[in-house]
């Protein structure tokens, strides 16, 4: 390759520097007083992977330092406070209306600040974002298998700064004191007393008294603003510490190994790519407030205990516990005195939970079930563990039924159906629904392990149909590409589990100390890996080629007279036409 | 170019254990793919137009910035443009183009521009090296064994009980963030606190919400509902202003009722509540049962009232039993009569507390 015209700002060696820079200058005064070297030296020229998936993490960091200016710039503004008063502002609509000093300073953050609604609508959109791009983050990194040894905390970590981000986004919504939001702390209020024994005393305690008091709009703020958001920084930096301490996973292709991070250096080209990137989810939150309403408070009005609205729904990501409290039948038991409200406890206090403690604790689960104790910085495709593909494809489906039946009403309008119906079906698909899911992704992924193993041994489809001198048809294949050969079978090999557990003597007895668990953990790790497609052995793929060279050799004949077919329609001439080769 | 040298990564001195996903290369490894040199690496041309390119990305930036400003100073609060508000759509406008001319400059930079030879890191294992392990876990027991927290259960137990007694006061002192529903009860800071009361009493008036006026029996037609509030909310602040503030929040929250007219044979009155209606008028509790929201869907020729929260559905005539949803109890009755001057009153507070249930409810 002629690379002397290579332009001469793209060396491939690092740069040597000439005489002592401006850049080297103030790194020396630096280093003499902080010691940075040391630790720069090997971070600058890090080494981050490529590939569209990793940025899902980022847009989620960027759309925190998003939220975290726009929020300080509505602080300056916003006043928490449940004090009477009486609007006199821009908003014609609303003058002369009582309301609490929380919802006339957020009216006047949105009609009279230039800018203000700007940014309450950015603030929003990004919180929006922030949450969305974390929980397809959560599930690029599952997909792929990333959570696994060494990265465990890490995911454990990701897991608080998704719920730590659901509450931010809650207490954030509720500070203008309109009368959806309100409509929602009334709800959270009921939530809170249907706790057992302590309910009404965490109620009386968090509103100052009975509901609604004046004290619960101070309080949200201080957590909103505070609390929570020094937590999720906190999290944050632990959360891409560990990120650089690990080093990134990668996908498996030529050259890259468990034991090494190809791609491209942090200093240029990640600072840059990073550091547009956030100047992209800026730019896209801006114009995302600027052509997109979001909470228009003024057309809600403020909070009034005795009005409602229709179709009165949380932020969608609050929207699958309330689902789950909308199709739960009214189950309440009187027992002794006093009263378990099992139809708001369950839905509304315990899913949620359990569903985070099962999702923190799923790669230990993980772990577990496979016995796995070695590191892994090498991706999996999901089809190569359909199992854990399945698993998380069911907790979708479930998350996904809840957050219909948050929306059963307005499903109900638009569908033109019956409510009821809708209920009752729901129901009884939260239970189905993620077990049929699990079934036809586990399959799903079988077949396409067999697609992958059908593609080795036998080649790829070149689409290019023959014609056999007997007048037979057949589909031409040619042998994958060596790196892609390489890629495709760059992946683990199953254990072949036969016979009981690890530990056990030949009648089936465990070995003292390991009991009835080694067993349970035995049958599930057989089920993990059952009906898996394995890649090929040496010897079947050995055999495929022969099988591949033999029809080579049949083709033979035809090689460089027939086509694609298209060439005999007899208005082409076919003398020089070649066989199209991949 | 040449490809830096890989291992293969799959060491074969690990111990095998067939329990565990084995790893074996089926093919050798082939080593990076080689570098393609890009055209603006090779074509000047092509380097200088990049160059242009993103030069022009940051010069929009710089425009759309200025533009920012420009419209920060003339447009209008009262603008518009197309239906929108003329600010806040050229401030998002001009924001977002001067942010993303910075972002896709600087990507288009780092993508055109920038080497884009991929490098090669070797990983290290995320746990340290036996020996600054051992060093560490020495050290460790080093320092634990020279504190003597081991050898002195006294101090070292006498210690955990003190800090963990700290724990309390910094429960203890939250205490005042409210008074307990005993207390409320106990010393009323409204009339109607507490969660078994309401603002309701004995022939208070049961008056139109917002307006206040009071209701005659004659006013409702069958198949009417009328939201109302208890006359209170209109004179029962000082000097008989209406109340304010936090007497007014509370005293809506929990008294807001429902008044309905239904054709008297189509009630099913509930036990000992034969005498809580009207000719046909009764009145309800508004606050759900179930998590607390004001109910307000009603229809006429089922009388049902729908939450329009969790669509829990009660029967107004008879005795707002739950027909549907995840409520688990009827809304509150409250009874009704008519006072000297033929206006609705109540007969007395509701009879159990209004709103979601709580533990010591019973």
């Amino acid at each position: 390759m002629d690379t002397s015209k290579v332009a001469n700002s793209n060396t491939t060696t690092a740069a040597t520097a000439k005489k002592p820079s401006k850049a080297a200058a103030a790194a020396t005064w630096a280093d003499e007083r902080l010691g940075i070297a040391t630790m720069a030296k090997k971070n600058l020229r890090k080494v981050f992977p490529d590939h569209w998936s990793f940025m899902l993490g980022e847009i989620a960091l960027w759309s925190f330092v998003v939220l975290l200016l726009t929020g300080v710039f509505l602080t300056l503004w916003f006043t928490p406070s449940m004090g009477e008063v009486q609007y006199n502002g821009t908003y014609e609509q609303l003058r002369g209306v009582h309301m609490s000093e929380a919802f006339a300073s957020t009216l006047r953050i949105s009609f009279d600040v230039r800018g203000g609604l700007l940014m309450r609508q950015m603030h929003h959109w990004s919180a929006m974002l922030f949450i969305a791009s974390m929980m397809i983050h959560l599930l690029r990194v599952f997909f792929t298998g990333a959570y696994r040894k060494p990265r465990e905390l890490n995911w454990v970590i990701g897991s608080l700064l998704l719920l730590l981000g659901t509450l931010e986004g809650f207490t954030g919504y509720s500070l203008p004191d309109d009368l959806l939001s309100g409509t929602g702390v009334r709800a959270a209020d009921g939530f809170i007393k249907a706790s057992p024994v302590v309910g009404t005393y965490m109620s009386f305690f968090l509103f100052g008294g009975e509901f609604p008091g004046e004290s619960i709009i101070p309080r949200l703020y201080t957590i909103h603003v505070l609390l929570i958001p020094g937590l999720l920084l906190a999290l944050i930096a632990a959360h891409m510490l560990l990120l650089v301490y690990h080093k990134h996973t990668q996908w498996p292709g030529p050259g890259r190994t468990e034991k090494n991070v190809v791609g491209y250096p942090m200093l240029p080209v990640y600072a840059a790519k990073a550091g547009g990137f956030f100047f992209i989810v800026f730019g896209v939150t801006a114009l995302l407030g600027g052509l997109l309403s979001i909470n228009p408070v003024w057309k809600y009005g403020p909070y009034d205990p005795s009005k409602v609205t229709a179709g009165s729904q949380p932020d969608w990501y609050m929207g699958w516990p309330d689902g789950a409290l909308r199709i739960m039948p009214g189950i309440e038991t009187h027992i002794w005195g006093y009263t378990i409200s099992w139809n708001v406890m369950l839905p509304i206090l315990v899913l949620p939970l359990l569903m985070f403690t099962i999702l923190m604790l799923l790669p230990f689960i993980d772990a577990w079930i496979t016995g796995d104790k070695r590191e892994h910085h090498l991706l999996e495709r999901p089809r190569n563990a359909p199992t854990r593909t399945a698993l998380m494809v069911a907790l979708m489906t479930m998350y996904g039924l809840f957050w219909i039946a948050g929306g059963n009403d307005i499903i109900a309008i638009k569908l033109h159906s019956s409510i009821n119906q809708i209920t009752y079906f729901l129901r009884m698909a939260v239970f189905v629904g993620p077990v049929i899911a699990f079934l036809i992704t586990r399959r799903w992924c079988i077949a396409l392990q067999r697609k992958d193993n059908e593609t080795l041994l036998h080649g790829y489809e070149t689409g290019i149909i023959m014609r056999s001198p007997e007048g037979g048809y057949s589909e031409r294949h040619l042998p994958l590409p060596e790196s892609r050969a390489y890629t495709l079978t760059a992946r683990e090999r199953d254990p072949a589990l036969n016979g009981g557990p690890e530990g056990t003597d030949a009648n089936g007895i465990p070995a003292p100390g390991k009991g009835r668990l080694a067993g349970l953990q035995h049958r599930v790790r057989t089920l993990w890996y059952a009906d898996n497609v394995q890649k090929p052995t040496p010897a079947e793929l050995e055999d495929g080629h022969h099988h591949a060279d033999h029809e080579h050799e049949l083709q033979e004949g035809v090689e460089g007279h027939a086509a694609d077919g298209h060439q005999f329609d007899g208005h082409h001439l076919v003398e020089d036409e070649t066989l199209r080769n991949h | 170019m040449s490809t830096p040298p890989v291992t293969d990564g799959h060491s074969h001195d690990e111990p095998v254990d067939e329990n565990l996903p084995a790893r074996d290369d089926l093919y050798a490894n082939p080593g990076l793919e080689e570098h393609h040199w890009r055209p603006t690496d090779v074509d000047p041309k092509a380097e200088k137009r990049a160059e242009r390119q993103v030069a022009a990305l940051f010069t929009l930036s710089a425009l759309c910035t200025v533009l920012l400003l420009v419209a920060y100073f003339t447009i209008d609060a009262d603008d518009t443009i197309g239906g929108l508000g003329a600010q806040n759509l050229a401030f998002g406008l001009c924001l977002a183009g001067a942010l993303l001319g910075i972002g896709i400059g600087i990507i288009q930079w780092a993508r055109k521009l920038m080497a884009d030879v991929e490098i090669v890191e070797y990983r290290h294992p995320a746990a340290s090296s036996e020996e600054d392990r051992a060093v560490t876990i020495q050290a460790l027991s080093d320092g634990l064994e020279e504190s003597g927290i081991g050898r002195r259960p006294l101090v070292r137990n006498s210690l955990l009980g003190a800090v963990g007694l700290l724990g309390l006061p910094a429960v203890v002192f939250l205490r005042d963030l409210g008074p307990t529903n005993a207390q409320v009860v106990a010393n009323p800071p409204f009339p109607g606190s507490g969660l078994e009361h309401t603002v309701w009493t004995k022939g208070m008036r049961v008056v139109r919400d917002v307006v206040g006026s009071p209701i005659r029996p004659s006013d409702l037609e069958i198949g009417d509902l009328v939201n109302a509030e208890p006359e209170a909310l209109f004179n029962g602040g000082e000097d008989g202003e209406p109340m304010e503030g936090v007497a007014l929040q509370v005293a809506k929250s929990k008294g807001a009722v429902v008044v309905v007219r239904i054709e008297p044979d189509e009630i099913t009155p509930g036990k000992g509540r034969e005498n809580w209606s009207v000719d046909g008028i009764l009145c309800y509790s508004k606050i759900c049962t179930h998590v607390g929201c004001p109910i307000s869907l009603y229809e006429r020729t089922t009388h049902h009232l729908l939450c329009p929260c969790h669509q829990s559905t009660f029967d107004l005539a008879d005795s707002a039993r739950v027909v549907f949803g995840p409520a688990a109890r009827p809304l509150p009755q409250l009874a009704l009569a008519v006072d000297d001057e033929g206006y609705l009153v109540a007969q007395a507070d509701f009879d159990e507390p209004v709103g979601p249930s709580y533990w010591e409810r019973g």
